[in-house]
């Protein structure tokens, strides 16, 4: 292909577009600083250091969690003993949101209450709903809240979460 | 140098002025659509044609008496013959309507399919076929009996076919399901000397073009194959408009798909008559409007030619290709050889879910996939879930992949800075 060939689509902005194409500046660091926030260090961390990761040999329920859209999985062991989820171990693979977000729950619910990990969940998928009243209960877990000014990705933060309500179900029933 | 001055193989500038949407902002920046393999953005010529069609001459097609009726059945055949002529199709009556790329493969499926594939037959598809062009095919096999033969895909993601097409064919083959450019990581697939030794088999050959025909010169009477199937949303034209090719003489003897109105000759209480071709495989009321508009994007596709496409796709695809191995660690899917790939880049950052890839350009204003692409064997194939996928059309330039690379940059700052 000759040198004027390759030239072509450099040459073709002309003033008009370039006009068109110009970016705005404080847009751009408005949208920097939102990706800041969704992925925040202890996201990252949760993501690549995954906690509770693998599965429990005997658990009380297991339950797998799965989003079609974009492929995020999350198995879930759940081990409850007198009232309180006394383990868990969870595995899957998907996006940094879905995974960290897997890691932190299982963080924050072992030897916890059933009643309590339930309140839990109710003002976790509030606070992904938009709401900010539960934000100090939620700890560390207000992280997560970055991934509201991204709607697609809300659903990818809570699929751990009601894959845990649903385990919780199972195990009650078994 | 002017700016008007023609240089490549298409006069970008002129074409971008055409697209209403790209004067759009997104995220505060401009609008770097690269989601073309999905859809294609819509000239205005063809927003024209659907706006003007509905303000001139809109009525029911065929059986008015009226004015109006004359004339949106002409301006609807018309495109039927445009189409016809596009891929060079020996006559209009080999071209049906249908919705997408989706239905025509399940035309065929259902009406070919039920009547002529049975218990022990065997049906050719390949691993990297869009789901639209791997379903219909195992949900006949799993309801006929039929077996799936699936080729599988080199280290380059070609075809695996050292051995030759003859490997994978036996007497009982029946069809050869098979795509002409696939949607993810671009393989442009030797359709024609694969119809070629399906036929010599006694095989027919059914070419899924929903990523070549908007992007290559395609002729069905050269290729020799009995369907192809497209759609006019990615090229250019309206959603909710597909095409299905076939030769004459299947379409005469299939029997029909859906059934109703328009595609009847003679109904008493007692039988149905079909009508003729193609009118049999297009029951109800068609899609008029859209079909109108879709012969607008033709007009626009065939006035900038398209080997011209062809041509400015791979240049931009080079360039990415360039741009994209310059990127630490980055693994690129897809063949090597640009002649045999089309304007579709598959990539992945270790440790970076394509989600994750998307989201982050995205806000930087570049429109790219991610996920799956409806090629679910194939990843399965590749041992991965998903990939981030860019994929360029007319209107693309060079300048768009550098922000592109440049939005990529903050990928790799953020997931491994």
């Amino acid at each position: 292909m000759c040198l004027s060939t390759r030239l072509v689509t450099w040459a073709i902005v002309s003033t008009d577009d370039r006009r068109r194409m110009s970016s705005d500046k404080a847009e751009y660091k408005r949208q920097e600083t939102e990706l800041d926030e969704l992925y925040q260090e202890i996201i990252l961390d949760h993501y690549r250091n995954p906690r509770h990761k693998g599965r429990l040999s005997a658990p009380t329920a297991s339950e797998e969690g799965y989003n079609p859209l974009c492929g995020d999985e999350i198995i879930l062991d759940v081990e409850v003993t007198d009232g309180v989820v006394s383990d868990i171990a969870q595995r899957g693979s998907g996006c940094s949101i879905s995974q960290s977000s897997a890691s932190m729950m299982t963080e924050v619910i072992v030897g916890e209450p059933i009643a309590d990990v339930k309140g839990l969940i109710a003002s976790f998928t509030a606070m992904m709903r938009g709401s900010d009243d539960d934000l100090e209960e939620l700890g560390d877990l207000e992280a997560m809240a970055g991934v509201r000014k991204f709607p697609v990705r809300v659903k990818c933060a809570t699929l751990a979460w009601h894959t845990l309500s649903q385990a919780l179900e199972k195990a009650k029933s078994s | 140098m002017t700016t008007s001055e023609r240089i490549g193989a298409l006069d970008v500038a002129r074409i971008r002025r055409d697209f209403p949407i790209l004067d759009r902002k997104v995220y505060g920046q401009p609008l770097v659509y690269f989601d073309n393999a999905a859809t294609s953005q819509k000239p205005r010529q063809v927003i024209e044609a659907l706006t003007h069609y509905y303000e001139t001459s809109n009525a029911n097609i065929h059986r008015a008496v009226h004015l109006l009726g004359e004339e949106a059945t002409a301006e609807y055949e018309g495109v039927r013959e445009k189409v016809s002529r596009f891929i060079n199709a020996p006559s209009p009556e080999c071209i049906v309507f249908t919705r997408n790329t989706s239905e025509s493969i399940n035309l065929v499926a259902y009406a070919w399919g039920r009547a002529n594939v049975s218990a022990g037959d065997e049906i050719v598809v390949t691993v990297m076929e869009h789901h639209s062009n791997f379903v219909p095919w195992q949900q006949l096999a799993q309801e006929t009996g039929a077996k799936l033969v699936v080729i599988g895909v080199k280290e380059d993601q070609t075809l695996d076919l050292d051995d030759g097409l003859s490997s994978y064919l036996s007497e009982r083959t029946k069809i050869v399901a098979i795509t002409h450019a696939n949607n993810t990581v671009g393989t442009i697939n030797p359709v024609k000397e694969l119809a070629a030794e399906a036929h010599r088999a006694g095989a027919l050959v059914l070419v899924d073009a929903a990523q070549s025909v908007p992007h290559m010169p395609v002729d069905v009477q050269d290729l020799d194959c009995d369907f192809l199937a497209f759609s006019a949303h990615k090229m250019l034209g309206p959603t909710g408009v597909g095409v299905l090719y076939a030769r004459r003489e299947l379409l005469a003897e299939m029997p029909p798909f859906l059934t109703g109105g328009e595609m009847i000759s003679k109904v008493t209480i007692d039988e149905t008559t079909w009508n003729g071709i193609p009118a049999k495989f297009e029951a109800g009321t068609p899609n008029i409007a859209d079909v109108v508009a879709f012969g607008a994007a033709i007009d626009y596709l065939s006035d900038l030619g398209m080997q011209n496409v062809r041509e400015h796709e791979k240049e931009i695809t080079e360039y990415a290709l360039r741009r994209l191995k310059q990127l630490e660690s980055i693994t690129i899917y897809g063949p090597e050889d640009i002649d045999v790939h089309g304007g579709v880049i598959s990539f992945n950052y270790p440790g970076v879910h394509p989600h994750d890839v998307g989201t982050i350009v995205d806000r930087q204003g570049v429109a790219i996939r991610s996920g799956h692409g409806c090629n679910q064997p194939l990843m399965r194939s590749l041992d991965i879930s998903g990939v981030a996928r860019a994929s360029f059309y007319v209107y693309n330039t060079a300048a768009e992949v550098d922000v592109f690379i440049d939005a990529l940059g903050d990928v790799g700052d953020r997931f491994n800075g």
